[in-house]
């Protein structure tokens, strides 16, 4: 049986926000019965943007994190609700029904993703139903994957073993797997959000004046071991990325041929670091 | 024979109306609209026959009616029967109404009516649009940020969509580079701001009602000082529209012709026909307005700056894009966006159709360098080296980089021999000889914040690899720095460095894949610049197509009096002002200034206000409360859909209803006149009718219908419409472009749109100035320069006296030699509102730069409770209400001690503003940065002054020009000084009024 799964590349991830305009003009002032009842004008994201800003000037980069729900394969959601209130379709699609789950406040604390929104005026637990409404209707993927300028979101109706195949092969990952709720929303890139970054900028010295450094040759230590080697770029810059928050104690060498080396140590915390520029001579 | 035939015709003509009328419940209806005597005959008396509606019945008589309510009078029986012939020529009709050959008499309202149903005839058959499965209809429209799918059910929007291209649809493009091939997604993308509509179109701030001021009185007290103040009451259309057409006839023959003016707002809807330079521009033409004229505010520095050293006058001081998205794919190793934010800015129009172009050069590893202050979207998404760099001190940085070019011989030394002149002295002035000041990486550094190691790496990486220039955000100039003090400066610069680079060659150009892509623009469908049902021949594109090819009756304006736009305040608080033209018919009509109130014509004493976005887009936008307020302003009308901004300064509101409500035509990004061919942008040229969806909501109307309304009651409307609907027109403009040759209008009004075939390999332009750089004849498809302006042999070389590119122009040197804040040599002057200034700094230490919005088209899409407003990147909404977003660093945040999303004053010695704040290292220390075009103002009173909660941040920003002798807005060069808000300093809250 074919399900319905949704791809995200963070790295093309560009926060234009047409996912999150797409879901709001479709369901604010429409009913779809079934379905969805109307979504509220004000307070509810049923697809949502997070941002990470990581580094300080002028090594800054930005990641988005567009999140709805997982329309997980054991959705806590569809066990709490014990029957119709909310159920998971053979597609794999998590429809709350908009009658059976009327009065159910309850239900919007069961999904650990937070993806549950309360409509207070029609007592009614609401949330990202996949266009399911419509791709009943013959679409070919929910308006979100269909506005997304870059491609960061694409949907695949396919068979879970092909899905498994997908994400050992393109290493798609999930927000919290620990949770075993078996999302059936993946990420690509999601480094860009989760994970931090080292770098710096090297200069030196020649006659006087000072230049970028390019092809020096950086070295990344991490408790001791060497974690990653990376090569200065045109204007001196190196970045190591995808380092777990909270890593530690770091070390960095930075070497060249013809001007010697240096070295400095760094704490990874919780946020990403740019330790400046590096003047591989002393002499700037 | 020919006698009966017209007899019959005239005859047949009843049964012809009845028919509809029992068929068509449409037709029914507007035959129902009045009750009159209708006559058709010849002017000798010798045919004639009459038609008598009552109560949507029609009865008809043979021969002359005695008291007919309208006559249509033909002078011959060939002229009578070439008119009703079932596919009349429309070049004949014009002709004949233009020589009195048939001429209409009687009541104009009445007889606008006649010559609608008679034209309803051919239309009352056709369908609109596509059925489908879930009971909804699809039509198709076109807005600011590309074409939509509009799907509606019981007269109700349900969704809007975007267009997937179907098989039947015309075959995308492919550019083969690098060993792979490139092929555009077979859909049209959107901006955010389109996907916005629905909500726009319902949204709570729509004008329903015509609406009159409390205390305005016409023929009593008129208490303009309350303009912005006092509340407004329901009035009906018959009052309404008859007070504005009043006004127009007593301004005129109290104060003599000019004492109206007209002042719109750009970019309101898409559309040929509704338009502004169409509908409105027809009706100002017939009764005569005061021009406020545009100054190039996207293009400021370009046009009165670097065209004089190259020309493109035509495009107002543009480099065109012909060719240069295969060269770039191609050829580009490295791509310098500098001031270039495409992924924000869309280049214009273009939806998000250049963002997987730039996605296919990141993975060909094509590289990328960012220099503005702020880490932008594009540079977010592409990734690259940031430069950033303090606003206004870009020229300095363009000298020091040159300054590297010179000293380490890293130029293109033969294509500056050969293709430019003046070299020798640029080069002084960058070694200083001139001056005795050497601009080098060090110099610059005080200036802008950027490393001189920095200046040094990217000198010689772009020395060194094929480097494209993308300057503004299409990549070929426009916005950010072009709009600040030095942008001029910045402008001429980057014209400069493309000279010492070889402009032209290989992989060496302007541009950032936003465009152009080989599409066929030899395929003629007009642009809204090209004047839609103007009949405007001077200050429209019109007569270089349109105005030929879908014959028209020519209007114009008699009144020659002019009010620059930035200027408008002073016109009215002080009485009088001086401008500079914006023309792009020459690089020198610039030098000549125009004065206002001009001998002859009155001052303005009635303000005719289409749309109301002053106060978010113009320059120390206070100036215009005063300006509403002056009692020299006897009248002021506004004609809007949203209850926003200018129109709550209005006497009189006319309520317009949305591009959805209305019949329209249009063509995605295509802008006609000097931005021709904008639609090198896009992936595939879209054609699209713009289907009325939903009737006009509450008792709006059309912008046509309200002006032809007007129209009526001064005896103009049968000269406006030609008898023409909406529907109508937009018939003629489809016949009058390329499009009958590929699909019927039939076939066009259900389907909804056309895609034009792109080009085929062989017939592709070959990279914009390729030609320059090889010396040969021009080539790219472009009507510019003029045929007069060629130096040589037409076609070769540029517009320039010279011919070349002129490192110090002429046309500087001969018109303005002396102008020390444009001076021939383009010399680095610092910002006259800057960090230079350290009495400035002392007080309001951040620059605060404004560049052109994200997730709105200027005010489009903001506020009116859009859904726009949810987006945390474009309005925060904290205690109920939803704040303008302004992004600053986290040590200026912390040395105020300002948390994320705090409600924040911003302010200077020209006026407050609140917004909500956004805490990011991606804006330097010192810097802050917003987007300018905010919909909304709602004045506080407090004990600090007047702020502005909405978020019109032009109210800080300064009106002087960039320089003296233009009209060169500069709201790019503003400090300000930043505070948390106390909600304590508020003494009045009256929402929009203060």
């Amino acid at each position: 049986m074919k399900k319905w799964n949704l791809v995200i590349d963070v790295a093309l991830c560009e926060n234009c926000n047409n996912c999150v305009l797409t879901n709001k003009d479709e369901h604010i002032g429409n009913d779809f019965p079934g379905y969805a009842a109307p979504q509220p004008r004000q307070g509810h994201n049923w697809i949502r943007i997070e941002r990470r800003v990581r580094g300080a000037d002028p090594m800054v980069d930005v990641a988005y994190l567009p999140t709805t729900c997982n329309h997980c394969a054991a959705a806590p959601c569809v066990a709490a609700a014990h029957g119709e209130a909310i159920y998971q379709r053979q597609d794999g699609v998590v429809i709350v029904d908009p009658v059976a789950a009327r009065g159910r406040e309850d239900l919007v604390d069961t999904c650990p993703y937070g993806a549950i929104w309360w409509n207070a005026e029609l007592k009614l637990p609401q949330k990202w139903i996949f266009d399911a409404h419509l791709l009943d209707q013959g679409w070919k993927e929910p308006r979100c994957v269909q506005a997304c300028p870059t491609g960061a979101m694409r949907a695949f109706h396919i068979e879970d073993g092909a899905m498994q195949q997908m994400v050992r092969r393109d290493g798609l990952e999930t927000l919290r797997p620990e949770l075993r709720t078996l999302p059936r929303v993946y990420y690509r890139n999601l480094y860009r959000y989760s994970k931090c970054f080292i770098g710096g900028s090297v200069t030196v010295t020649r006659d006087g004046v000072v230049d970028c450094l390019p092809d020096a040759r950086v070295r990344l230590e991490i408790g001791g071991q060497e974690v990653a080697i990376a090569n200065t770029d045109t204007f001196g810059d190196f970045k190591f990325d995808g380092l777990e928050p909270s890593s530690g104690s770091c070390r960095i060498e930075i070497s060249h041929p013809q001007h010697g080396v240096i070295d400095a140590t760094a704490e990874l915390g919780e946020r990403s670091i740019y330790l400046g520029t590096f003047c591989i001579d002393a002499q700037c | 024979m020919k006698r009966a035939l017209l007899k019959a015709t005239l005859f047949g003509i009843t049964h012809v109306l009845r028919l509809n009328a029992r068929r068509r419940p449409a037709f029914r209806e507007f035959m129902r609209r009045h009750n009159a005597v209708a006559q058709i005959r010849l002017k000798d008396g010798s045919i004639g026959r009459h038609y008598r509606f009552s109560n949507g019945k029609v009865e008809t008589g043979a021969g002359l009616h005695p008291k007919p309510d309208i006559t249509m009078t033909f002078k011959d029986v060939p002229t009578a029967l070439r008119l009703m012939s079932p596919n009349p020529d429309q070049g004949e009709i014009v002709l004949a109404a233009k020589t009195f050959r048939v001429v209409v008499d009687g009541d104009d309202e009445l007889a606008v009516w006649f010559m609608q149903l008679m034209n309803m005839i051919a239309t009352a058959d056709l369908t609109f649009g596509t059925s489908m499965p879930d009971g909804t209809r699809r039509y198709t429209t076109v807005t600011n940020g590309g074409p939509l799918y509009v799907f509606v059910k019981d007269g109700r929007i349900v969704r809007t969509t975007l267009i997937d291209l179907g098989p039947d649809d015309a075959p995308s493009w492919t550019i083969h580079a690098r060993g792979r091939n490139f092929k555009p997604q077979r859909r049209a993308t959107v901006s955010p701001h389109a996907l916005a509509l629905k909500s726009m179109v319902y949204s709570d701030k729509r004008l329903l009602y015509p609406m009159k001021r409390i205390d305005f009185d016409p023929n009593g007290e008129r208490n303009p000082q309350n303009r912005g103040i006092s509340g407004y009451e329901r009035i009906s259309w018959d009052e309404a529209l008859d007070i504005v057409a009043g006004e127009i006839n007593r301004q005129k023959s109290v104060h003599g012709p000019g004492a109206m003016a007209i002042y719109q707002s750009s970019h309101h809807q898409w559309g040929n026909v509704g338009y502004y330079l169409s509908a409105m521009q027809r009706f100002g033409n017939l009764v005569g307005f005061t021009r406020v004229h545009p100054n190039p505010d996207s293009w400021e520095g370009w046009y009165w700056g670097a065209q004089h050293h190259y020309g493109n006058s035509m495009r107002v001081g543009l480099p065109g894009g012909y060719g240069l998205v295969e060269d770039c794919l191609k050829e580009c190793e490295t791509i310098v966006f500098w001031s270039s934010d495409p992924e924000t800015t869309s280049g214009v129009y273009g939806g998000s159709e250049g963002t997987q172009r730039r996605l296919w050069a990141k993975e060909l590893g094509i590289e990328f360098v960012h220099i503005d202050p702020h880490l932008n979207p594009t540079a977010q998404l592409l990734g690259g080296r940031w430069i950033p760099i303090r606003p206004g001190a870009d020229p300095a940085l363009a000298a020091a980089i040159m300054y590297v070019w010179c000293t380490e011989e890293r130029y293109d030394k033969e294509y500056v021999r050969t293709r430019t002149t003046g070299f020798e002295q640029w080069r002084d002035y960058l070694l200083g000889v001139t001056d005795g000041l050497a601009k080098t990486p060090e110099w610059q550094e005080a200036e802008t914040g950027v490393p001189a190691h920095m200046v040094r790496a990217l000198a010689r990486s772009w020395a060194g690899k094929k480097t494209y220039l993308a300057a503004g955000g299409p990549g070929f100039g426009v916005g950010g720095a072009a709009r600040g003090a030095n942008g001029m400066q910045w402008a001429r610069s980057m014209i400069l460095m493309m000279a010492m680079q070889g402009w032209g060659k290989a992989g060496v150009n302007f541009g950032n894949l936003q465009g152009f892509t080989p599409l066929d623009y030899s395929f003629y469908f007009p642009g809204y610049a090209d004047g839609g049902i103007s009949g405007e021949l001077q200050w429209t594109a019109s007569a270089v197509n349109n105005y030929v090819r879908m014959p028209h009756v020519l209007t114009m304006n008699p009144v020659k009096q002019m009010i620059p736009r930035q200027r408008f305040p002073e016109a009215i608080i002080e009485g009088k002002c001086e401008g500079y033209l914006w023309d792009g018919t020459s690089v020198e009509s610039q030098f000549a200034p125009y004065r206002y109130p001009m001998p002859g014509f009155s001052p303005v004493h009635m303000l005719y206000r289409y749309g109301g976005s002053s106060f978010g887009t113009i320059a120390n936008s206070s100036r215009f409360i005063e300006a509403y307020r002056h009692p020299s302003l006897e009248f002021v009308v506004n004609q809007s859909i949203w209850f926003e901004g200018e129109a709550q300064f209005a006497d009189i509101i006319l309520p317009a209803c949305t591009a959805l409500e209305r019949w329209d035509i249009g063509e995605w990004a295509n802008c006609g006149g000097y931005v021709f061919d904008a639609q090198g942008q896009l992936n595939h040229r879209m054609i699209l009718m713009q289907h009325k969806c939903i009737e006009p909501l509450g008792e709006s109307k059309s912008d046509y219908q309200i002006f032809l309304d007007i129209l009526q009651r001064l005896g103009l409307g049968a000269l406006y419409s030609e008898g023409c609907s909406e529907l109508d027109w937009c018939q003629r403009q489809f016949a009058s472009s390329d499009l009958p040759r590929h699909m019927s209008w039939k076939e066009f009004l259900k389907k909804g749109y056309y895609v034009v075939p792109s080009l085929p390999e062989g017939e592709r332009h070959s990279p914009y100035m390729r030609w320059f750089a090889e010396d040969r004849k021009k080539d790219a498809p472009e009507p510019l320069p003029m045929p007069s302006q060629y130096a040589e042999k037409f076609g070769k070389g540029l517009q320039t006296p010279s011919g070349k590119i002129e490192f110090v122009p002429a046309t500087l040197v001969r018109n303005d030699p002396d102008n020390p804040e444009r001076p021939p040599l383009n010399r680095y002057i610092p910002a006259w509102e800057g960090p230079a200034h350290k009495e400035q700094i002392a007080r309001h230490p951040l620059q605060m730069i404004a560049t052109h919005p994200r997730f709105s088209f200027h005010t489009y899409g903001d506020g009116k409770d859009s859904i726009i407003n949810d987006i945390s990147d474009h309005r925060v909404r904290v205690g109920g209400h939803d704040y303008w977003v302004m992004r600053l660093n986290p040590s200026d945040a912390a040395a105020r001690g300002i948390a994320q999303n705090d409600v924040i004053r911003v302010f200077n010695d020209r006026g407050a503003v609140l917004c909500a704040a956004d805490i990011v290292p991606t804006v330097r220390s010192g810097i802050v940065k917003t987007y300018e075009s905010c919909a909304e103002l709602q004045l506080l009173k407090t004990d600090q002054g007047l702020v502005d909660r909405g978020g019109c941040v032009n109210i800080l920003t300064n009106s002087r020009p960039q320089a003296k002798g233009t009209d060169a807005s500069a709201p790019n060069s503003c400090l300000v000084q930043i505070e948390r808000w106390r909600q304590s300093a508020v003494t009045q809250d009256r929402g929009a009024q203060s």
